[in-house]
């Protein structure tokens, strides 16, 4: 898919998804291995979007497998039309049962759900198991069985394996520690918070009304703040939320009045704003 | 870097490496390695290192401990720089530069040059030893600070509201400068005295097997997000005990009433019960700054697992005792602020400010004895370090004449006990001592010791 980690870079930018070198080394090999890549850090720092990239610079289709607690098979991997099934039974065509049967778990009465759908068909496909923590532990089974083999087993219909192998991306806030299995079975990368030029970057692709110097102040603020004991780090979406909110805001520099009111878009929580102002020397008094 | 001779060696070297430091590596991890090697080849090392973590690690803990021992094993280059420093006021002028543009191409290749020309001791023309601290003690980069700044607003680079940024952030660059001086006087001793001993002596482990009292801030933050994870684990452990506990003897009793369906013949064992009541807690938590670290961690764990037992209380002491529970549990959502709050809130500390066991043990039995009875085990945490005062076994020997158990967990290294003013071997004579260094001992001894 790719020929050198330079092209990796360069085909993701022409999406809109700036790289670091350990973003594009990781895909490169990722690709070149045939191995899932499990994705790890702070909400907010291009997880999800990484994915997606990847799927358009592929010509892929992406598909996604978004986890959540309770997440099941039957969500996960494959489901039978109840509905469709009892419908087909009492339209009671003149047929003995065992006909029946055989017809009602067929390909027609399937629902495939993105773990199937990845591995199925020929066209190439980016599979995104997202947000991997939030599913619970017995699901990891299911995924390790699914990215060992590429093959599902539908006990009515027989062992589907995969023509094509899907490029697969895990991701994961870390709110719970993956099974160590799971984890040996996938290259590791780990997003932190970019640095300050790469983020500069970022928020001047995204935002393109913003002017530079201003992005540059913004950035320096926003790495300020990460520096901080505070509950909840800003994350690359809230850098970007902020450049937006500045821009229409008509700010074309940073001063305390503006960034007094608009730390809320940066910190989610009251007493991280409190503790920010008093840091960053705001005069809070003014504020309250 | 052209292809390094012998890559597989190195690589496997690597690996061991890692490995001795609690890494777990299969050979599965070992072959993508090498594929990622072949794949990426030598021309940017930077890659290189990406690549081998990627396929080498699983976790993001495991990198701090990756990062410099890939610098000793596929280091920059061999020996000192091509070009030698001009000197002390040269090098510190290009430093200035380099900080002023946050060059970091720059400030890696001023730390080669430091180190080859200041950090050298022993017998001149080649080197005994080479020494960051010596480097950095020479060149003394934080004094730049004043004239990087000025520098960068007399170039327009900074003014407005970020301004007061300035200086905290040359603050950093030039933390990151002092870690490659250290980066770089490690991979010149390691070309004197192999790489193997110095990846094993010079690397800083991973939080989990770091010292409690010599952690720093951000390996006590590492570690506080360990604790909700390493809570699940020792739950599982801990259930696990429990049935094994409660699978007992056999009730014969009621082995024989179930045997009536049978004909009288007891088919199916009935196995006794135990009482399903879960045993209660109480920590005494000496949290004076020494060992404050230590603690933080211990009762945040204890309190992920409160479900596990029927009740649990914590108290906090420094020279008075002074019930936190409430502050443990209320402040799940914010475990970085627990010491603040416990320091805030409680009242722990009475004319003077360092810990006094003798008086927190005594002030405890008194206020708070009821808090102990036949089925309350209790955890003492602390160094055991009395600054000179009465020990107070009276007060320990009340309180373990109470309990079921008590267990005293010592962050101090055994073979310090004793020494100075610790009473620990007095201690220890009264209550069972289990020396508790790292969260990694911490978790072996609450997985074998807390009641199930
Ligand atoms: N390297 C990057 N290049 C471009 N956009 C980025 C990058 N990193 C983060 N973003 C932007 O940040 C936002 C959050 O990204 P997302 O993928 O949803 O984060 P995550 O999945 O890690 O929580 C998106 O709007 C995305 O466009
Ligand atoms: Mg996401």
């Amino acid at each position: 898919m790719f020929t050198s980690v330079d092209d990796v870079s360069a085909r993701l930018a022409e999406t809109g998804y700036l790289a670091s070198p350990a973003v594009a080394t990781t895909v490169f090999l990722a690709d070149r291995l045939g191995k899932p890549l499990l994705v790890e850090g702070p909400a907010g720092v291009g997880k999800t979007e990484l994915a997606k990239a990847v799927a358009e610079v592929a010509g892929a289709r992406l598909v996604r497998l978004q986890c959540y607690e309770g997440v099941d098979e039957s969500r996960a991997l494959y489901e039978w039309n109840h509905a469709k099934q009892l419908l087909r039974i009492s339209a009671g065509r003149d047929e003995t049962w065992d006909e029946t049967r055989t017809d009602i778990f067929s390909e027609e009465f399937l629902l495939t759900r993105p773990l199937l759908t990845a591995i199925r068909g020929d066209d190439p496909k980016v599979l995104l198991i997202d947000e991997t923590d939030k599913a619970d532990v017995e699901v990891e089974g299911l995924l390790l069985e699914v990215l060992s083999d590429f093959q599902v087993t539908v006990p009515e219909l027989g062992t589907i394996a995969a023509t094509r192998r899907p490029f697969v991306v895990l991701t994961s806030n870390a709110s719970r520690e993956l099974s160590e299995a799971l984890r040996r079975r996938c290259l590791f990368l780990h997003i932190g918070f970019p640095d300050e030029e790469l983020e500069r970057r970022i928020v001047r692709l995204k935002v393109p009304g913003l002017d530079e110097a201003l992005a540059r102040s913004v950035v320096r603020v926003v790495g300020a703040l990460r520096a901080m004991d505070l509950r909840k780090l800003p994350s690359v979406a809230e850098t970007i939320d902020w450049a937006r909110t500045l821009l229409a805001l008509g700010a074309d520099t940073l001063d305390e009045t503006v960034v007094q009111a608009s730390l809320g878009v940066l910190l989610k929580h009251q007493d991280d704003v409190l503790k920010a102002s008093a840091k960053l020397d705001l005069d809070t008094l003014g504020a309250l | 870097m052209t292809t390094p001779a012998g890559v597989a060696e190195r690589l496997t070297s690597l690996v061991g490496a890692l490995r001795a430091h609690g890494v777990r590596i299969g050979t599965g991890e070992t072959v993508d390695a090498a594929q990622a090697v072949e794949a990426l080849g030598f021309a940017d090392r930077e890659l290189l290192r990406e690549g081998l973590a990627a396929t080498l690690l699983h976790g993001t803990g495991q990198r701090q401990v990756f990062d410099p021992v890939f610098d000793l094993y596929f280091p920059r280059g061999v020996g000192g720089p091509e070009q030698k420093a001009a000197g002390r006021d040269d090098l510190r002028e290009r430093l200035a530069a380099a900080l002023t543009a946050n060059d970091h191409v720059m400030m890696g290749r001023l730390a080669v040059e430091a180190v080859d020309g200041f950090g050298g001791y022993g017998s001149a023309p080649e080197s005994d030893g080479w020494s960051s601290y010596q480097t950095l003690e020479r060149l003394r980069p934080q004094t730049l600070l004043a004239r990087v700044r000025d520098n960068i607003r007399s170039q327009g680079g900074s003014s407005g509201f970020a301004d007061r940024l300035l200086e905290d952030e040359i603050r950093q660059r030039i933390e990151a400068f002092r870690a490659l001086v250290a980066a770089e006087a490690r991979r010149r001793v390691a070309e004197r005295r192999g790489r193997d001993e110095i990846a094993r002596r010079a690397v800083t482990p991973t939080a989990d097997r770091v010292d409690f009292l010599f952690a720093g801030k951000a390996q006590l933050a590492e570690l506080r997000r360990a604790v909700q994870p390493l809570a699940r684990k020792l739950a599982t452990r801990l259930a696990a005990r429990r049935r094994r506990a409660s699978r007992g003897s056999i009730d014969l009793r009621r082995t024989l009433r179930g045997s009536l369906s049978t004909g009288g013949v007891p088919m199916k064992p009935v196995l006794r019960r135990r009482r399903p009541v879960r045993p209660e807690l109480v920590l005494l938590c000496d949290v004076s700054g020494s060992v404050s670290g230590f603690s933080d961690f211990t009762m945040l764990l204890v309190q992920a697992l409160h479900d596990q037992f029927s009740k649990v209380r914590v108290f906090a002491f420094v020279n008075r005792i002074d019930e936190v529970t409430g502050l443990l549990e209320r402040g799940t959502a914010d475990p970085e602020g627990l010491s603040a709050r416990i320091e805030a809130e409680a009242t722990l500390t009475g004319y003077h400010g360092s810990s006094d066991y003798g008086m927190a043990l005594g002030e405890f039995a008194e206020r708070y004895g009821a808090a102990v009875g036949p089925r309350t085990t209790v955890f003492v945490l602390g160094d055991a370090r009395t600054n000179m005062s009465d020990p107070n076994l009276p007060a320990v020997r009340q309180i373990a004449g109470r309990a079921r158990r008590v267990y005293w967990l010592n962050p101090e290294q055994r073979s310090r006990w004793g020494t100075g003013d610790s009473a620990a071997p007095d201690y220890a004579e009264l209550v069972e001592m289990h020396e508790c260094r790292t969260a990694r001992q911490l978790s072996a001894l609450v997985a074998r010791l807390l009641p199930v």
